[in-house]
């Protein structure tokens, strides 16, 4: 074993005889494209709700409760998707994102959501999960779509734009510290900060 | 005998033709539609009042109204998230109306250290109001309109 990888650290060390610099310069770019494109391109792939949902895990629990919330049906037509909330839209830390992913492509394999029971007796660790991501990265996701700086405090109702001007305003609060729940049903909140 | 039955039947005749033509004037929301049909057209639907004003109550014992928007509040044995903001804790920091006590008391009347069970499905007696005149006129006199006269 020890010399088979000698001998091809060997072959991988000693200059190239029969090929030219240039040959060898432009087939590494050419090759790289190919690899970096086909990588980006299968990470795209999975940047999709088709992707998210070609599970029955996601499609029979969170999708379906998705769909009766104003992120999916509302007056205006504009929805979000899955990764529109889920996956980090900035290429590093969708990367860092996409490797914690492995976990899941493991639950899947492993089955341990495979039934509407197991996938509720999991809730709140999952919950609890997006959570704590949601509120060190000050809502980023939410934020992506609403932007604080251009929100008119004199449309929303009373009680929405004293808490928006006063604890979001300073930075007290971050937007999943009021909306839990907004775009799938809660576990049990027994416990939970402020749902005592 | 026979001029007994007689009268009943003449008698309940009158007594069901009254009540249908009652029927008739009886102001409903599905327009006189019956119930295993569908209404053609039914009022639109309307948002439901979000000004978070107070609204006064009808008669002594009347539950409140919401004055604001439920939508896709969840509330079932899990989570109520009517409570987030109106239970005993809660009401500190929301600064929303708290829970009626009554609402701690058992059926026996005793004091329990949380909301009843009996009390827990808050949209069973609160609802929200939409902004709209009343379908039909209401005479109805507050019972302290009453009692000064």
């Amino acid at each position: 074993m020890i010399t088979l990888l000698k001998r091809y650290w060997d072959i991988f060390r000693k200059p190239a005889v029969h090929y030219s610099l240039g040959f060898l310069t432009m087939g590494g770019f050419i090759a790289g494209v190919i690899f970096w494109g086909g990588f980006n391109t299968a990470l795209e792939k999975t940047n999709t709700e088709s992707f998210c949902i070609g599970c029955h895990e996601m499609k029979e629990n969170v999708y379906k409760e998705l769909m009766s919330t104003a992120h999916f049906s509302n007056g205006s037509g504009v929805r979000a998707t899955c990764p529109d909330c889920h996956v980090p839209h900035e290429w590093t830390n969708k990367i860092a994102r996409k490797m914690q992913a492995s976990k899941e492509v493991w639950g899947k394999v492993f089955g341990t959501i495979n039934t509407r029971e197991k996938f509720e007796n999991k809730r709140l660790e999952l919950a609890q999960h997006e959570w704590k991501r949601l509120k060190a990265n000050d809502s980023l996701e939410c934020r992506n779509c609403h932007n604080f700086e251009y929100m008119d405090f004199t449309q929303q109702s009373p009680r929405a734009s004293v808490q928006h001007s006063t604890a979001l305003a300073k930075g007290e609060k971050t937007c999943i510290d009021c909306h839990k729940g907004i775009a799938h049903q809660l576990p049990d909140m027994s416990g939970i900060e402020g749902w005592e | 005998m026979k001029n007994t039955i007689k009268t009943l039947c003449i008698g309940s005749f009158i007594l069901l033709s009254t009540i249908a033509i009652a029927e008739k004037n009886i102001a409903t929301l599905r327009e006189e539609t019956p119930l295993n049909k569908i209404n053609e057209s039914p009022a639109p639907l309307q948002n439901a009042s979000n000004k978070d004003i107070k609204r006064g109550r009808a008669y002594p014992m009347q539950p409140p109204v919401i004055p604001h928007k439920i939508d896709n509040y969840q509330l079932d044995l899990k989570v109520n998230k009517c409570l987030s903001c109106h239970s005993r804790t809660q009401t500190e920091e929301s600064q929303a109306p708290m829970v009626s006590v009554t609402h701690f008391m058992d059926r026996e009347g005793n004091f329990l250290a949380d909301v009843s069970p009996r009390r827990y499905f808050c949209k069973q007696c609160h609802v929200t109001q939409i902004e709209r005149s009343s379908l039909i006129e209401n005479d109805f006199i507050d019972i302290q309109h009453l009692l000064s006269k």
